[in-house]
């Protein structure tokens, strides 16, 4: 596809739907040009004005999230936020979705999902320090969700693994909703030196725009435009969208850049993701406010022959664009020689406002940076408002099992299973850092060589936020903010990938714009600004959509790692206390899907002001080193939270149960043990300590409850009713691996 | 004790192995370059975890014929001390520094997890501050840690004494359940003849901190530094 240079005729209508836009679109194009574009410039367009890049649909809600803070040295826009952690080191993180890739080729779409997000990351200047995924699969007995599982996990450990930066931790949930469309949003954390931080503007008029790393290939062509637009029943044919990862080179480009970096040689750099060559160079430039000239013969490619088209659309991976001070070209090609990459000088920055592409002695592009970026349009869609459920009585929400039992079967179900099975096969411990291991309430990597560490988790809890999206957005806040906070962390700013359907149907962007709505309140609230993100729409097949996911990426910092806490009991013999208020919110909670098959109703109240009173005091008594054990009440409820306390304790050797006493209130005993009411956390002290922390809470408007003590071979409820730690964590570990086995037979029959 | 890390171009642990002997000897580690043909006057060599090119292929087979791999066997038969890890492990055994082959995991799956190891012997400068078998715990991290050996050869190995450490459970039993690769006979590291050479999947410079929860790791460094003070 390449053509007339400067064609006199219009594409006809396919090839402009071909590349997703629309005829109003095409016209505003042609307007902007002042002339029919060619093929290049048309292809150029069109990723450039493609949901994936231009956020049309979302730009105007996306605007009302808090962005702000002290702490906060850059926010939205550049490929990565950034914040201030303190002793001149800043953190740099961001987490991306790479869905649609990787429902069409499992392995490569979440292995190179890791790969952009990484260099997103250290183009910034940052070595990346610690990884994390937030993974959503189809329904356990959809046929195709354990190919998806392993595909993905494999992936995602393929690249990450060789590569060498821990994957600390993560999410995963099942739900038919995503059947036809998973969601593969992976998260990276870096630290930098903050006053070295690198930006993507292209300033310096005739300076040198260098190209490194892997060459172009024809892979991936279009991923941008696929990745906005809806599945259909052909969507498998386009696995030649989908780009092919390599973990090795991309170790190269990271450590030769971070070398380079050390120079001071680089002006401006970028990473080549989504629309590859033509993103990253139409975003320096327009952040730049300059003009670019590029030398498309020049770039290194994987094979002759491919067209002007080809190149500038490519998404080969491991690539990277930079603009380099005038005279230190040669400093640059030794670095990236010595790391065996190829470096070519392949343009160089204009004042003209407009990126002229050459090939041959032919002008084969030319056109208006600011068309591309400001005129891309933006939309106003539709939205429906999304009601609250009315409230579900708290009689009709009650299973014919005993809590024992309930509980081992929720501990079995797909969503809070143990997911050792996933996390064992990512390398979660190189770099030696790695302080709180997958598993637990966050992770947590020591910033190397001091007592300081990151706390890292990744929230969101989708059925909240399709039963009423605003208040599910804001439980996504909050629940990351209370796992930070649960080891002791101070939240400092989220990332997020918001993940959702057709932006086209008013239902769906009634709940993008109400999930905003509900993050937008509770980072208001707990001063936890979004400092980064990236929106994926059109998560849907043949008209039915995703669960509205806005997946939550948050980061604290923990001031001294030998202040933190753990969700594991550490002693028998210790009060456990229960910290938040419990009203038995039963509707849309695990225990009624799993054992009502119902997920109607409204989610839990958030209420942010409570939420923020209950974590301020918990992490006072954390940073005192006043309690023992820390973790907050989720998905499952309270005696889930107890179980996976004591089941934490025994995988690290430690055989402690608990004995919970029977409540006193009025609620129903099933409402008491796996109500999902938010704001809550469960700690452990000896019973000394238990006292005077009774007191305190009561003095600081806390509510909080003594419930039991840790102990013993089982979870005893009430005086009589015990089940054994070891039948838990038989039902708790065995789920997934057993489930995951069953596909290697399948495979191995040739199925 | 002088100690050198070979820094292949995808070698990913070679930080944490320099941590580490770093905090053991309280001298520096030299960082050597897979293109570098010579080595630093050493007593000790150290070649890290990670993926040494990319190891798409066989792991550590293109880096055994790697410039530095020359001098670094020469050094060896020279009676230079050579610590091997993981991928460095697979590089030693793709460059004749000891025998046998690391094939892929049974599961065919990358583990990280604690694992319990046996110690073999006591009787060299590796494992001199363990005692005979002492269960122990460090981490895995690997593709490819499936231990194999013709039978002869393990049957000389084991009767020389040149297992160091074999995959365990909390009693020093071996069985099928301890072993997380399907190793032969259980096997996590070996000696060379002369037990200046240990080779070993499990990395023990991740658990030679208490802040990464456990020190087992760390008893090999410290008995190195007595050793070769």
């Amino acid at each position: 596809m390449n053509g007339d240079p400067c064609p006199e005729t219009a594409p006809d209508a396919d090839t402009i739907a071909a590349h997703g836009l629309s005829a109003e679109e095409y016209a505003l194009i042609e307007k902007r040009m002042g002339r029919v574009p060619n093929m290049t410039e048309l292809g150029i367009f069109s990723v450039m004005w493609s949901e994936h890049c231009s956020y049309k649909s979302s730009r105007i809600w996306l605007k009302k999230l808090p962005t702000e803070a002290a702490w906060v040295i850059c926010g939205p826009g550049e490929n990565a936020g950034v914040i201030d952690i303190g002793d001149g080191q800043a953190a740099i993180f961001k987490m991306e979705s790479h869905n649609h890739p990787s429902f069409i080729e499992p392995y490569q779409g979440a292995a190179t999902g890791v790969g952009g997000i990484l260099r997103d990351v250290f183009t910034m200047g940052a070595r990346p320090v610690a990884n994390m995924n937030a993974l959503r699969f189809g329904a356990p007995d959809n046929p195709k969700t354990r190919h998806l599982v392993s595909g993905v996990v494999a992936g995602i450990g393929g690249y990450g693994n060789c590569i060498g930066i821990p994957t600390i931790g993560g999410e995963c949930n099942f739900h038919t909703a995503y059947d036809g469309n998973i969601l593969v949003n992976a998260m990276t954390v870096g630290i930098a030196d903050k006053e070295h931080i690198f930006y993507s503007a292209a300033a310096g008029i005739d300076h040198p725009v260098v190209y490194v790393g892997s060459k172009t290939g024809r892979d991936g062509i279009h991923g941008a435009t696929m990745a906005s637009a809806e599945f259909d029943a052909d969507s498998e044919d386009k696995r030649p969208t989908v780009q092919v990862g390599d973990p090795f080179t991309e170790k190269l480009v990271m450590e030769a850049c971070l070398e380079l970096m050390a120079t001071d040689a680089i002006l401006a750099i970028q990473d080549m993701g989504a629309a590859g060559l033509t993103c990253s160079s139409v975003e320096m430039v327009s952040k730049g406010g300059t003009g670019l000239e590029l030398d498309l013969d020049r770039v290194p490619t994987r094979e002759e022959g491919m067209t002007p088209y080809e190149i500038m659309l490519s998404e080969s991976q491991e690539r990277m664009l930079m603009v380099l001070k005038p005279g230190s070209e040669e400093i640059a090609r030794e670095i990236f020689e010595k790391w065996e990459l190829d470096f070519a000088i392949v343009g160089r920055v204009t004042n003209t406002g407009r990126m002229v592409l050459k090939s041959g002695n032919e002008i084969v592009g030319d056109l208006p940076i600011s068309p591309l970026v400001d005129d891309a349009p933006v939309y106003d869609r539709p939205h429906d408002h999304h009601e609250c459920p009315a409230p579900i009585a708290l009689a009709d929400l009650s299973a014919d099992i005993a809590p024992l039992e309930a509980l081992r079967t929720l501990l079995a179900s797909p969503d809070l299973c143990a997911k050792r099975w996933i996390w064992e096969q990512y390398d979660h411990m190189v770099m030696t850092d790695t302080i709180l291991r997958p598993g637990s309430d966050s992770g947590v990597v020591r910033v190397h060589g001091s007592q300081k560490g990151l706390a890292i988790a990744t929230d969101c809890t989708p059925r909240y936020c399709f039963a009423h999206p605003q208040s599910g957005g804001a439980q996504a806040v909050v629940e990351t903010w209370r796992n930070l906070t649960a080891t002791g962390a101070r939240p400092l700013a989220i990332t997020n990938c918001l993940n959702f359907g057709s932006p086209e149907r008013p239902e769906v962007m009634g709940q993008f714009v109400g999930c905003i709505k509900g993050m937008a309140a509770a980072c208001e609230a707990l001063d936890f600004p979004v400092i980064s993100g990236n929106v994926s729409f059109y998560n849907e097949t043949e008209g039915v959509g995703i669960l509205p996911t806005p997946a939550i990426g948050g980061v604290g910092l923990i001031h001294d790692i030998d202040r933190m806490a753990h969700i594991a009991f550490v002693a028998p013999g210790e009060r456990i206390l229960l910290i938040g208020e419990t009203t038995g919110h039963l509707s849309v909670s695990i225990y009624a899907r799993e054992l009502m098959n119902r997920e109607d109703g409204p989610p839990p109240v958030v209420n942010l002001a409570m939420e923020r009173r209950n974590g301020d005091f918990v992490r006072d008594l954390i940073g005192a080193r006043r309690v023992t054990a820390c973790h907050d009440i989720s998905d499952g409820g309270l005696l889930v939270a107890v179980a996976e306390m004591a089941l934490a304790a025994l995988s690290e050797g430690r055989e402690i149960g608990a004995t919970i006493d029977l409540p006193d209130g009025g609620l129903p005993l099933c409402a008491w043990c796996f109500g999902e009411d938010q704001g809550r956390y469960l700690v452990t002290a000896p019973e000394s300590t238990a006292k005077t922390i009774l007191t305190d809470a009561t003095k600081a408007e806390v509510p909080i409850h003594s419930i039991g003590l840790s102990g013993g071979a089982t979870l005893t409820l009430g005086s009589s009713d015990a089940i054994s730690l070891h039948e838990l964590k038989q039902a708790h570990e065995e789920w997934l691996p057993n489930y995951m086995a069953a596909t290697d037979e399948r495979e191995e029959s040739g199925d | 004790m002088k100690t050198a890390v070979i820094v292949f171009p995808g070698s990913n642990c070679d930080r944490d192995i320099k941590v580490a002997l770093e905090a053991a000897t309280g001298t520096p580690s030299a960082m050597v370059w897979h293109a570098d043909r010579t080595l630093p006057e050493c007593d000790l060599i150290a070649l890290p975890g990670g993926f040494s090119y990319g190891d798409y292929l066989r792991s550590g087979a293109i880096a055994a014929n790697s410039p530095i791999m020359r001098a670094v066997v020469d050094a060896a038969k020279h009676g230079v001390r050579v610590l091997a890890i993981c991928n460095g492990f697979q590089v030693a055994t793709e460059s004749g520094l000891l025998p046998g082959v690391l094939m892929p995991n049974a599961s065919l799956k990358f583990v990280c997890k604690d694992v319990l190891l046996r110690v073999e012997t006591a009787e060299s400068e590796f494992t001199r501050n363990y005692s005979q078998g002492e269960v122990v715990r460090m981490p895995i991290a690997h593709r490819d840690g499936n231990y194999f050996a013709q039978g002869d050869e393990l049957d000389s190995l084991e009767g020389d004494g040149l297992v160091a450490f074999r995959y365990c459970d909390e009693r020093g039993q071996l069985s099928d359940d301890s072993n997380p690769n399907g190793s032969a006979r259980n096997i996590a590291g070996i000696f060379n003849k002369e037990r200046t050479i240990l080779g070993m999947m499990p990395h023990p410079e991740r658990l030679a901190d208490t802040c990464l929860g456990g020190t087992d790791g760390k008893t090999m460094f410290d008995g190195l530094v007595t050793a070769l003070a």
